[in-house]
């Protein structure tokens, strides 16, 4: 049976059908139509107090449940305030539907009042996007627009529809499913590629495996579990693969790339085969690429055809569902006791490099025992969200994840400004669990409106500000590259400071903003940390609040993340510490 | 090397902008392009003249195959197949030269499509080299404007 509905009503009956329960939005003139629907409605509708907030609170919710996530803007502004957000979601294969107002149909093109050409700006940040053209083209649109969206390797899609669409009236029916005739996602690997592979591992001698964050997309970290313990290979993730394997195994070796473990680093430079799995080889994650596990032959299973051999030649590429082609490739491996290179491997991990000293060389507190405090907390339970800089690779470092889905983070674009929204993202779609974020100083103000956000929706998230008074990892890159060169990174600095000034000080100016302060004017508890016998307190205070809590740590305002590999460098070439003067 | 790949993709509004924006976003070289209808409505072929390694080509395949409204990509470079592209020549022609320019077109099967006092305007359908042959033999004379199509092509044969 067929009912008249207008294009408002369409969206939200196409919405109800698509199993959507939350929406991140913000209204205005040319989403009247659909906010008047939403009004009688039932999903959860949160409002951000920024677009940007909004499309990276369910890029949040995405990451952390599997499910889409939903936001709507509208035309002009509101939409061009998505750009980031969508072009996090492209980097980092986050699902994600956008919905934006247009002007209405007969205005497209005349520059009319609030009209941005919203499709055209977000073509090569989006998996794909639509302009609405006709109501009775919406339906199924929308339908399209979830399948493209969750499907084959996941990214955000943007649909724009005109105002008009809106309000016109047709009969509405859902589609059952969409056929597309230019998406056909190929998930089955290929059975002799696998056999291929399978045949190379029980060969191998010293096999390392690089997973990235396509095994969590996939749901395939008991697969990869399985493979790494039934044939003896050591694990190294990326950032967005963190959690996909368990890093309190004996067979993690952490974080490979830029700021990765030494074990992963040298076991990756040093291996005769690599198994990458859902990832990209990324130049945060290979260095110089020239120097890349050169003695490695590679495989490479990924869902994605254009990643496989985009920058390093692959030997057995395998495309297709990594779940289902790992789930093939552990019932061809031979089972195995241990690997010739279980000793080496220890013997580079006990050169264990990440600084952690209680207290930084100038009384300052160490960020590394702040985050292994929030790990024994939680007993390693927690959703861990980050900004973007030295504390996101702290917080890679430090904390030991288990689960899929539980460290958030943007690694492919590096948003600063993402963290904040999307913890409250992570907690709206996860309400009981425990929620922290790990900011920056910069990073956090780049989105500190959302601290309403998460007071008027009494969003627990747990707010750790690491506050070294610097751009912290721009500084690092100063200090170590640059002649230490501090140009525009200090966030003490005032019009009045001296030109040029390296050197923090017992005279510089005072930070702005007084954190708790802001916070308190939410009407959000607050604490300052400076001292670190007061860390696990404060910590066991905020877990205790119902509500947000935010903490406001005084880190070593100098402190660098270790090891290192230089820019340009090779993964064997880690700076490993500070040099001494 | 330069490759000839054919695009078979939907025929809606923005097709060519997210080719267009790809190709720029990165980085390939693109020598021509012709876009047209085929036998289905809702079908369009784009015919691609490309430079660049092996590599490059296959990785241009696959992210052209990425987009939604692509339908298929094929590689005809190596296959049995017929291509053609046209140009419009106007070459100075006066009572002295005009008949020897009017001998070498024959040669070359173009055609005059327009005269005028000083000069004429000459049509040639061919492939590449011809076109090429074509307009050395006419720049003695002196070349006032040129155009050339992107070349289209199809595969000989059932295929
Ligand atoms: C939107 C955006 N602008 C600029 C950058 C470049 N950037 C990378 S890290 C960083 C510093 C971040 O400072 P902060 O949030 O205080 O973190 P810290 O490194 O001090 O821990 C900057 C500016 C970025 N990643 N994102
Ligand atoms: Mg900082």
């Amino acid at each position: 049976m067929t009912k008249r509905c207008t294009g408002a009503e369409i969206f939200v009956k196409s919405l109800s059908r698509e199993g959507v329960e939350t929406i991140f939005g913000y209204p205005g003139g040319t989403v009247l139509p659909i906010y008047d629907k939403l009004y009688d409605s039932d999903f959860e509708h949160i409002l951000p107090h920024h677009e940007q907030g909004g499309i990276h609170a369910a890029d949040g919710y995405a990451r952390s449940t599997g499910k889409t996530g939903v936001v709507i803007a509208t035309s002009g502004p509101g939409a061009t305030n998505l750009v980031t957000g969508l072009a996090t979601a492209y980097m980092d294969s986050v699902p994600l539907v956008a919905f934006t107002g247009q002007v209405p149909s007969h205005m497209l093109g005349t520059d009319a009042f609030q009209e941005a050409d919203i499709t055209g700006i977000s073509m090569p940040i989006t998996k794909h996007n639509y302009l609405v053209q006709k109501t009775e083209n919406l339906a199924r649109i929308i339908k399209k627009a979830f399948h493209i969206a969750g499907s084959g390797r996941p990214g955000p899609v943007l649909v724009d529809i005109p105002k008009d669409i809106m309000m016109q009236e047709v009969e509405f029916s859902y589609p059952d499913r969409v056929d597309l005739r230019g998406y056909k996602p190929n998930y089955r690997g290929h059975p002799l590629q696998i056999k291929k592979a399978a045949e190379k591992i029980n060969q191998s001698r010293k096999p390392v495996l690089y997973a990235g964050g396509g095994v969590i997309i996939s749901g395939a970290s008991s697969e990869l579990r399985q493979l790494a313990e039934k044939a003896q290979i050591p694990v190294t993730t990326t950032l967005t693969g963190l959690g996909a394997f368990d890093e309190r195994s004996r067979l993690s070796l952490g974080m490979l790339g830029m700021h990765g473990s030494t074990e992963a680093n040298m076991a990756i430079s040093h291996a005769d085969l690599i198994i990458a799995v859902g990832c990209r080889f990324d130049d945060r994650v290979t260095g110089k690429l020239d120097e890349f596990a050169q003695e490695a032959e590679i495989i490479h299973i990924d869902i994605d055809p254009a990643e496989v051999g985009k920058r390093v030649a692959i030997d057995i590429p395998i495309v297709g569902d990594v779940k289902g082609i790992l789930t093939e490739l552990n019932k061809k491996v031979t089972e195995k006791s241990g690997n010739g290179w279980g000793s080496q491997i220890q013997e580079w991990k006990d050169m264990d490099c990440r600084k952690c000293s209680e207290i930084g060389e100038n009384g300052r507190l160490s960020p590394g025992p702040i985050i292994e405090e929030i790990d024994s907390l939680t007993e390693g339970e927690a959703f861990i969200v980050t900004e973007v800089g030295q504390h996101q690779m702290w917080a890679a470092q430090f904390f030991k994840y288990s689960h899929p889905r539980q460290f958030i983070t943007s690694g492919g674009l590096g948003t600063m400004g993402y963290g904040f929204p999307a913890s409250l993202g992570v907690q709206v779609g996860n309400k009981e669990a425990p929620v922290f974020l790990l900011a920056g100083d910069g990073s956090f103000q780049m989105n500190i409106q959302e601290l309403a956000t998460a007071a008027k929706n009494n969003l627990p998230v747990k707010m750790v500000i690491f506050n070294n008074q610097y751009l912290g990892m721009v500084r690092q890159w100063q200090e170590m590259f640059l002649d230490k060169r501090y140009s525009s990174t200090c966030l003490r600095r005032r019009a009045d400071c001296p030109p040029r000034c390296s050197e923090p000080g017992e005279d510089c100016p005072e930070m702005i903003p007084e954190f708790i302060k802001v916070a308190e004017a939410y009407g959000i508890k607050a604490e300052k940390i400076t001292e670190p016998e007061d860390v696990r307190p404060a910590l066991e205070r905020a877990l205790a609040e119902p509500g947000p809590y935010l903490l406001d740590c005084l880190i070593e305002v100098e402190e660098n993340v270790f090891p290192m590999v230089p820019p340009g460098g090779s993964l064997y070439e880690m700076i490993l510490e500070e040099e001494s003067e | 090397m330069k490759h000839t790949v054919a695009v078979q993709v939907a025929n809606e509004s923005g097709v060519l902008a997210r080719i267009a924006s790809l190709f720029s976003r990165r980085g390939f070289n693109i020598e021509s392009l012709s876009v047209g209808q085929t036998e289905k409505e809702d079908v369009s072929r784009i015919t691609l003249v490309v430079c660049g390694s092996q590599r490059v080509l296959e990785q241009l395949e696959k992210q052209l195959n990425k987009l939604i409204v692509v339908y298929k990509v094929s590689n005809i470079t190596n296959d049995p197949a017929v291509s053609r592209s046209m140009a419009f020549i106007k070459v100075r022609a006066d009572y002295s030269t005009r008949s020897e320019i009017i001998q070498i077109v024959d040669v070359f099967r173009g055609e005059i499509v327009d005269v005028a006092n000083d000069s004429v305007m000459v049509e040639i359908t061919g492939d590449e080299g011809k076109i090429n042959a074509m307009e050395e033999l006419l720049e003695p004379y002196g070349i006032i404007e040129l155009v050339r199509t992107g070349k289209i092509a199809m595969t000989r044969g059932k295929k």
